[in-house]
């Protein structure tokens, strides 16, 4: 898995590539809490994940959790094919905030 | 009569996982899977195998881990055998979906995309056998 996060106006944008698998989720999580503790809106670009097993889904949902506690704004956008499958699999569909496009979730972010 | 299509011997490591993937996805794709039903048994085994590295050798990553998977008439067949302390099946079943929180959603996802999964009796010699069957036509 690779990932980059950046600044994108006022949010986190973190984006996750490749396989997100029991190797690589501890680095999912860490990456994800530590831009959730900075308390801005944090936008986790999928589009570019080839793979997510229940580990990987189990770091977006402390994720969530940690965002929910510290009112901080948590997305999922541009969710591939394959994640999304994954993340209705789970049931998680309604649970998780998902945009379309990134610009729309930047959009959401600002105004929420 | 039963066809082999992989008989692969890793070891209980998360860096193994990657591996597996593309060697089932090899095999099912041999016998004409595509789509969706190559993810399916991409899942139900990658769940599988990460449930025996975390609950069966608890980390422990030199564990021996056995997949074979077999083409039985219009079925596929995965067996996955490993040769840790014997797992109650209790201890890894799906947990209620309402309850967000994380983890515990491996075993619902082998249900989810498998057609039977069965943790058979434990072998003589000890260890677990996880069998799992889906209809491929």
């Amino acid at each position: 898995m690779e990932y980059e996060v950046r600044k994108v106006d006022e949010a986190s944008v973190v984006m996750l590539q490749g396989d997100i698998d029991l190797e690589s989720s501890p680095q999912s999580r860490k990456v994800l809490l530590e831009c959730i503790e900075k308390g801005s809106p944090v936008l986790v670009d999928m589009s570019g994940v080839s793979y997510i097993d229940s580990s990987g889904i189990a770091s977006l949902v402390e994720a969530l959790q940690k965002s929910r506690q510290g009112k901080c704004y948590f997305a999922l956008v541009a969710v591939s094919e394959g994640a999304l499958r994954v993340i209705n699999l789970a049931r998680l569909d309604k649970v998780f905030l998902i945009h379309g496009t990134l610009e729309d979730g930047l959009k959401e972010a600002v105004t929420s | 009569m039963d066809d082999l299509l992989l008989s692969f011997k890793f070891y209980s490591r998360p860096d193994q996982l990657k591996l597996v993937r593309a060697k089932v996805t090899e095999a099912v794709t041999s016998c004409g899977c595509i789509g969706e039903t190559i993810q399916d048994f991409v899942i139900a085994v990658d769940e599988a195998c990460q449930n025996i590295i975390r609950h069966a050798y608890q980390g422990q990553p030199d564990g021996e881990i056995i997949l074979e998977i077999f083409k039985k008439n219009d079925d596929i067949v995965v067996l996955l055998k490993d040769f840790a302390h014997t797992v109650d099946p209790e201890l890894i079943k799906p947990r209620d979906l309402d309850d967000l929180r994380p983890g515990g959603l491996g075993t619902h996802f082998m249900q989810e995309v498998m057609d039977e999964v069965t943790f058979m009796p434990p072998p003589q010699e000890g260890g677990n056998l996880l069998k799992m069957k889906k209809r491929i036509t």
